[in-house]
């Protein structure tokens, strides 16, 4: 089937604001290629667990392609166009199954050697729609907070040697508090700019003291979904005909209820960290992998205004098969190497923050928690320069926001 | 008399060795030859890369999964396999080409592997080539875990594995054609190679130390190494990426050390060091950094290559870019084979 076949009736198993949203821009879907409709069906079938901001950019992005004429769609769709499909993927579920249709269709791309011809595509769409309608700026400007190497007692070497470029080192902060200076200040955002999803703290071991008026994620607090999910692994794989590719599609599938969570919880912030488990790769056994990851993709979709991470220890590496049965309950934590793995998703963090719209104006912080190392970028701040100024870590916040 | 020179050529031939080693597990510039990842690699830089002729850009085109990449290098051709099923090349294999032109017993052509799926890597299904005429396969984890007997307690760190699909491991399985290997190949008691491998700290290791054995009993010719360590990246610890970095080097000089002290294969012997391919670039959107290598970005498409030993130039360093698929094409021009079927082309720097 291709997509000037579509009904309204083949959206009836969508769930409801999801199936209105696309059943209202039927029209236009039926005039764009194969190769394009169903990545944005893959956005629009979760549309009632999107966050307000994922909400917000997929009824742009329909309200922009409903006002393109058919010799714009022309245009604008022809490096989509030319990318051959293969009749099976053609007849495959895309309506029903889009996310499945999709990693068929990246397979499908490397395998026929299409995976450039789509990624330029893919670019060019990308730089025209946002250029077409630009996104709105945010209503503060954003600010990033990392805290990093929890339990490092003694580190030498040099930290945040990628991020010192852009901002200002200092090595005499006051470390007295720090956790709490920089929660609070996340917290006194969220109260002045109570934005739906807008204020995070996502903590990579067991979560501080924090206001309720902040998003939290935390690796500690779904150690239980964490252990459902293991579980439910370690019982596919043995499975006869499983395979990497069967388990990816069966984790897509899974809802939090499979995993235990609560029915009564918030059904987008649950469905968010089910997906950071399934799809996430080392999120479920690496807590600093998890902390990263959690930061990218809520950066990504729910595109807070302040985002405040901490890096907690993770265990040490073992066999994959030990890490995933997850046997062994005496875990032995790798303190260093979790520092290193923060100082690089500090890294992560800031260059996914400066993607989003406002860019100019964000600020960022690094913190070494519990010694005198930080570094903090803002648009007031000198880039590649070293402060040697005896500061508390609001006085650093203050200067970085400026 | 001493014999014509046409005689001492052949046996010159006869004697040439080339050692690949592979590094399944793409490892970016960034943390290997660019300036801020140069102290990842000190082997590599200070002790082999003077040595060698370093080719700058050698570019993937083709699918980038470890196993259907390195199924591409070992054919010349960008091989279009599932990366996650246990097939072979759809082209005839660099092993092949090897023994049927230059009429090479199975033993001159070897694979030292790391995991499941690698076991078909040897040789292809291909009409005239094909079964029986390959090289053959080791997979040191197979044969520990054939060893153990199912016990593997003591060894985890050892059978650590699939970390291009994280969430996917299953289990490792040896028996008696491993232990058979081991015992009239390697030449090593169960007893031995138990005491040994439990002085080491990664598969990799392991691998290292099964070639450096065959190249002691076998003395094969041509022998492929593909290494896997790096790819915990997947896992996303950037920590243990690095380790895997640093282990690889090290490793490497290791293997080099090995070919200048052992008899058949000092000063006759050619070694090519390569990362299958990259992995994403920080900046691309799609992707996480190093974690992947999914875009099919420059930096994930793009690694290295050096070349070093009997006939090759030292401390030569080409920018121009070059193929993966042109390695086999290469071998074949230095080894005397013509691998017919093969999509790139010989590197002519190296001849």
């Amino acid at each position: 089937m291709l997509p000037r076949d579509l009904k309204a009736e083949q959206f009836a198993g969508y769930p409801p604001e999801a199936r209105r949203l696309v059943v209202a821009n039927l029209a236009t879907l039926q005039q764009l290629p194969l190769s394009f409709v169903p990545s944005l069906l893959r956005e629009a079938i979760d549309y009632d667990y999107k966050f307000p901001a994922e909400r917000l950019v997929i009824s742009r992005e329909l309200a922009t392609l409903s006002s393109l004429s058919a010799a714009q769609i022309n245009d604008w769709f022809q490096g989509f166009s030319q990318v051959s499909i293969s009749s099976k993927l053609e007849q495959s579920d895309w309506v029903g199954q889009p996310a499945v249709f999709v990693e068929q269709l990246s397979a499908y791309l490397w395998s026929t050697h299409q995976l450039d011809a789509f990624r330029k595509a893919a670019t060019e769409y990308g730089d025209r729609s946002r250029s077409a309608v630009p996104p709105s700026p945010p209503p503060l400007p954003r600010l990033g907070i990392a805290i990093i190497g929890q339990g490092v007692v003694t580190y030498d070497a040099p930290l945040f040697r990628n991020l010192r470029a852009h901002g200002t080192y200092f090595d005499r902060i006051k470390p007295d508090g720090g956790v709490e200076i920089l929660l609070k200040a996340a917290a006194v955002r969220a109260k002045a700019h109570p934005v739906p999803y807008g204020h995070w703290y996502i903590e990579g071991g067991q979560e501080a003291d924090h206001s309720p008026s902040l998003t939290c994620v935390s690796y500690r607090a779904l150690e239980p979904v964490r252990a459902a999910l293991l579980r439910n692994m370690q019982s596919e794989i043995n499975r006869p005909g499983m395979g990497p590719e069967e388990l990816r599609t069966h984790l897509a599938q899974l809802m939090p209820a499979d995993l235990g969570m609560d029915k009564a919880g918030d059904a987008v912030l649950n469905r968010f960290q089910v997906r950071l488990l399934t799809e996430g790769s080392g999120t479920q056994i690496f807590s600093t992998t998890f902390a990263q990851w959690t930061a990218r993709e809520a950066l990504r979709r729910a595109q807070p205004l302040t985002l405040l991470v901490r890096f907690g220890p993770r265990q040490r590496q073992r066999s994959m098969n030990e890490l995933l049965s997850n046997s062994n309950t005496n875990l032995d934590f790798d303190l260093s190497g979790s520092l290193l793995d923060a100082e690089m998703g500090a890294y992560y963090n800031w260059i996914n923050q400066q993607r989003l719209p406002g860019s100019e104006q964000s600020s960022f912080i690094v913190w070494f928690e519990g010694h005198g190392k930080a570094l903090a970028i803002g648009p007031s701040l000198a880039k590649g320069t070293a402060s040697n100024s005896v500061a508390d870590l609001n006085e650093v916040l203050s200067w970085a926001i400026g | 008399m001493s014999a014509s020179p046409f005689v001492r050529g052949a046996a010159a031939a006869r004697k040439r060795k080339v050692i690949v080693i592979t590094f399944g597990g793409g490892a970016r510039d960034q943390e290997t030859f660019a300036p801020e990842g140069q102290e990842n690699i000190p082997h590599l830089l200070q002790e082999l890369a003077p040595r060698s002729s370093f080719f700058t850009q050698v570019v993937n085109e083709g699918i980038l999964g470890h196993y259907v990449a390195t199924a591409s290098l070992a054919t010349g051709v960008y091989e279009t396999i599932n990366n996650f099923s246990s097939l072979p090349p759809e082209h005839p294999t660099v092993f092949e080409y090897f023994r049927k032109d230059l009429k090479r017993p199975s033993s001159d052509a070897w694979v030292v592997a790391p995991s499941n799926g690698f076991n078909r890597i040897g040789e292809s299904e291909y009409r005239s080539f094909g079964p029986g005429m390959g090289a053959r396969v080791v997979l040191p984890k197979h044969l520990l875990t054939a060893a153990m007997s199912g016990s593997t307690t003591d060894y985890e760190h050892l059978l650590r594995d699939n970390y291009e699909t994280p969430l996917y491991a299953p289990q490792l399985a040896g028996n008696e054609f491993e232990l058979q290997q081991l015992e009239t190949i390697l030449k090593l008691s169960v007893d031995d190679f138990k005491a040994h491998a439990s002085t080491l700290s990664s598969p990799d290791e392991l691998s290292m130390y099964v070639a450096r054995q065959l190249m002691r009993q076998e003395a094969p010719s041509l022998l492929w190494i593909t290494m896997h360590d790096i790819d915990v990246a997947h896992a996303g610890a950037y920590s243990l990426y690095i380790e895997g970095i640093r282990r690889t080097d090290r490793l490497c000089a290791e293997l080099w050390k090995t070919v200048q002290s052992e008899p058949e294969y000092a000063g006759n012997t050619t070694l090519f060091i390569l990362p299958d391919f990259g992995r994403d670039s920080d900046e691309d959107s799609g992707g996480n950094g190093f974690q992947h290598h999914r875009t099919g970005d420059p930096a994930s498409r793009t690694t290295w290559m050096m070349a070093l030993g009997a006939g090759v130039r030292e401390g030569v360093v080409y920018d121009h870019p070059m193929q993966s698929t042109d390695l086999v094409p290469t071998l074949g021009a230095m080894m005397g084979f013509s691998p017919s079927l093969a999509q790139g082309r010989p590197i002519q720097d190296l001849l």
